[in-house]
């Protein structure tokens, strides 16, 4: 079979494997990974920048709270309809990207990181600075017809599943095309080597702000998705945390792989998961990984899995 | 109280925030300029040093001033030593790397937060302060009698903020000593200007970075025995010395220690400022935005050079 081949067994394999999933597993667990399905998709959005284009954003939770305070706000206090609201949320988180883009680009390395994180830092002010309408830390419900669309409730088990899945299969999908086009394919050339795609004549500022614009959007989006399922909105979605966790999963996962997310968010958050049980300080969990992982594997799980037996991994 | 004693009150809290806050940064700033390491746990060790003020104090109990002099002592130095030893264990191992230094030191940051929540716990612990005498400050007027001095209530300051004014102020000559008149100092500007030419004439670069981060810590660790019985010790007290300091030496330039001086003093003074006059989180908002544009169209710094 060819890599292409390959590649679509695998992207195809995942889904059908995860839409069987909800029919076997425990009511508890099936919860849990619509939950991973939501942050695998802003970690597939923060793949596209890092994993991708090789920029460090360490500011990724203004594009999450945006998209999730654009649907949430617009739907309890604008009455939006749902799939408005939705479009809206992203529409926000996208212009947030433009504009937040537009400015770090001007930086590089350094300077980046610490950009995109004071960006991140003052969104988070300016949630809590709101707090007449963002409820600050304690944060809000989304009101219940925010979230039906066409007569499905979307706040029951299978509909939360289902939505999870529908739009986790579709960025999957639309991620593992990207790469192949001549777009995705660029932007792995600035990765590579930022200074010889410029002298091959492409406009390479252009290009990172493209996927500065696209990683902001689907990020916004699987912030939009975390509300428009779960129900709740809250300032602790914008803080640094949120910022380090796609950044956590990716590197775990696989940067710069198709499938490395979803990988890194479902071990981090079932490590997580097991050791909140014994204790509050799981976030020491967190740090030992990312060490640990910086020490001995820099490739994250699915690309010492292309570097040894898989060679074709997308 | 009037405006002009309202203001002269706020102008010294900005002054001890001052003082704290040249020291965390100077520890950052050190460990930048000779590493190029961005050490996103300085915020963390400033914390470490904090919980350790309050180990020491209370096991060794008796007199406030006896633990503080005890803590003033130990705790630096127990940092510092941590710092080195992390630097041996990780960094050296990742050979300094920009970007995977940053996600590793954002791991020992959560490493050093909750094992300090863990062992610590969530409370915040008050230290108490060696000496604490209240001295009332004078404020002058003219009247119809011309010029009078009188003492309006309110204004005032204790005994241990302005210790805590002049402990800074002299760590800072003797880090200026130590980096310029000194051999240490040399062999770490040799390290910083060139690493490579300094391992050749015999520098052992590697022990040189150990020290450096160490020194960087303790730095900080420092600031914090000093805060501590002003401020409580708390396992997340780590968060906004960061920043600041982060604030400090972009405004400063990357690396330039007099510009770390001096953009410490601004800041401080403007955050203790804002703070009395304005909405702390508005204050914030601004003046994190306004960094980050320092850093999009000024990226040597407001006193930084442009690099040739």
């Amino acid at each position: 079979m060819t890599a292409h081949g390959k590649s679509w067994v695998l992207h195809g394999g995942v889904l059908a494997l995860l839409f069987a999933l909800f029919f076997v597993l425990p009511t508890y667990h099936s919860g849990q990974l619509s939950r991973i399905m939501v942050l695998a998709i802003y970690a597939m959005g923060f793949n596209i920048l890092f994993g991708y284009t090789g920029l460090l954003s360490l500011g990724h939770a203004m594009f999450f709270a945006a998209g999730m305070y654009g649907f949430g706000l617009t739907v309890n206090l604008a009455g939006f309809p749902m799939p408005v609201a939705f479009l809206f949320a992203i529409l926000v988180a996208a212009a947030l990207a433009l504009v937040a883009g537009g400015l770090a680009l001007r930086t590089a390395g350094v300077s980046f990181m610490i950009v995109t994180l004071m960006f991140a830092q003052a969104a988070y002010l300016v949630v809590l600075y709101f707090g007449e309408y963002t409820r600050g830390d304690e944060g809000f419900v989304v009101a219940r017809e925010g979230r039906m669309i066409a007569g499905i409730d979307l706040s029951t088990d299978a509909g939360r599943y289902f939505c999870a899945w529908v739009l986790f299969g579709v960025c999957f999908l639309a991620l593992a095309k990207l790469i192949k086009l001549p777009f995705g394919k660029r932007l792995i050339a600035i990765r590579e080597n930022e200074e010889r795609a410029r002298m091959l004549g492409y406009d390479t500022s252009r290009y990172k702000l493209m996927a500065f614009v696209t990683s902001g959007a689907v990020s916004g989006m699987a912030g939009a998705t975390y509300g428009l399922l779960f129900g709740y909105v809250g300032a602790s979605f914008a803080a640094v945390p949120y910022s380090i966790f796609p950044l956590l999963w990716v590197l775990l996962g696989g940067a710069g792989t198709t499938i490395g997310p979803l990988i890194g968010v479902f071990f981090m958050f079932y490590l997580i998961d097991i050791s909140s049980g014994y204790t509050n300080a799981y976030m020491l969990i967190a740090g030992l990984v990312l060490v640990l992982l910086t020490l001995f594997a820099p490739q994250g799980l699915a690309g010492s899995l292309r570097q040894k037996v898989m060679p074709w991994l997308p | 109280m009037e405006f002009g004693p309202h203001l002269m009150l706020a102008a010294l809290e900005g002054a001890v925030i001052s003082a704290i806050l040249v020291l965390t940064a100077m520890g950052l700033s050190i460990v930048f300029g000779v590493m190029r390491v961005v050490n996103v746990a300085h915020g963390e060790f400033f914390m470490l040093g904090a919980v350790l003020t309050w180990f020491v104090a209370t096991t060794i109990g008796g007199h406030p001033a006896l633990g503080f002099v005890a803590a003033l002592l130990i705790a630096p130095v127990l940092v510092g030593c941590l710092a080195a030893f992390a630097d041996r264990l990780i960094l050296k191992r990742i050979n300094y790397d920009p970007d995977r230094t940053i996600v590793a030191t954002i791991g020992m940051l959560y490493i050093i937060q909750q094992t300090t929540l863990m062992t610590f716990g969530p409370e915040a612990r008050p230290v108490p302060p060696p000496f604490n005498t209240r001295l009332s400050l004078p404020w002058f007027e003219w009247g119809e009698e011309g010029f009078a001095l009188f003492w309006p209530w309110g204004l005032s300051i204790t005994t241990y903020k302005l210790f805590v004014i002049a402990a800074a102020a002299t760590v800072l000559v003797g880090l200026w000593v130590l980096l310029t008149k000194t051999k240490i100092g040399l062999i770490m500007r040799a390290t910083q200007q060139d690493s490579e030419t300094a391992q050749a004439f015999g520098v052992p670069v590697g022990r040189v970075y150990s020290w450096v981060f160490g020194l960087g810590a303790g730095l900080a660790a420092l600031g914090a025995v000093l805060v501590v019985p002003i401020q409580q010790a708390h396992y997340l007290m780590g968060g906004d010395p960061l920043l600041l300091a982060f604030i400090v030496v972009i405004i400063g330039g990357l690396g330039s220690l007099p510009g770390t001086v001096i953009a410490a003093l601004l800041i401080g003074m403007s955050d203790g400022i804002i703070s009395v006059f304005f909405s702390p989180t508005l204050a914030k908002i601004i003046a994190t935005l306004l960094v980050a544009m320092v850093l999009v169209f000024r990226p040597q710094g407001l006193l930084g050079k442009k690099p040739s």
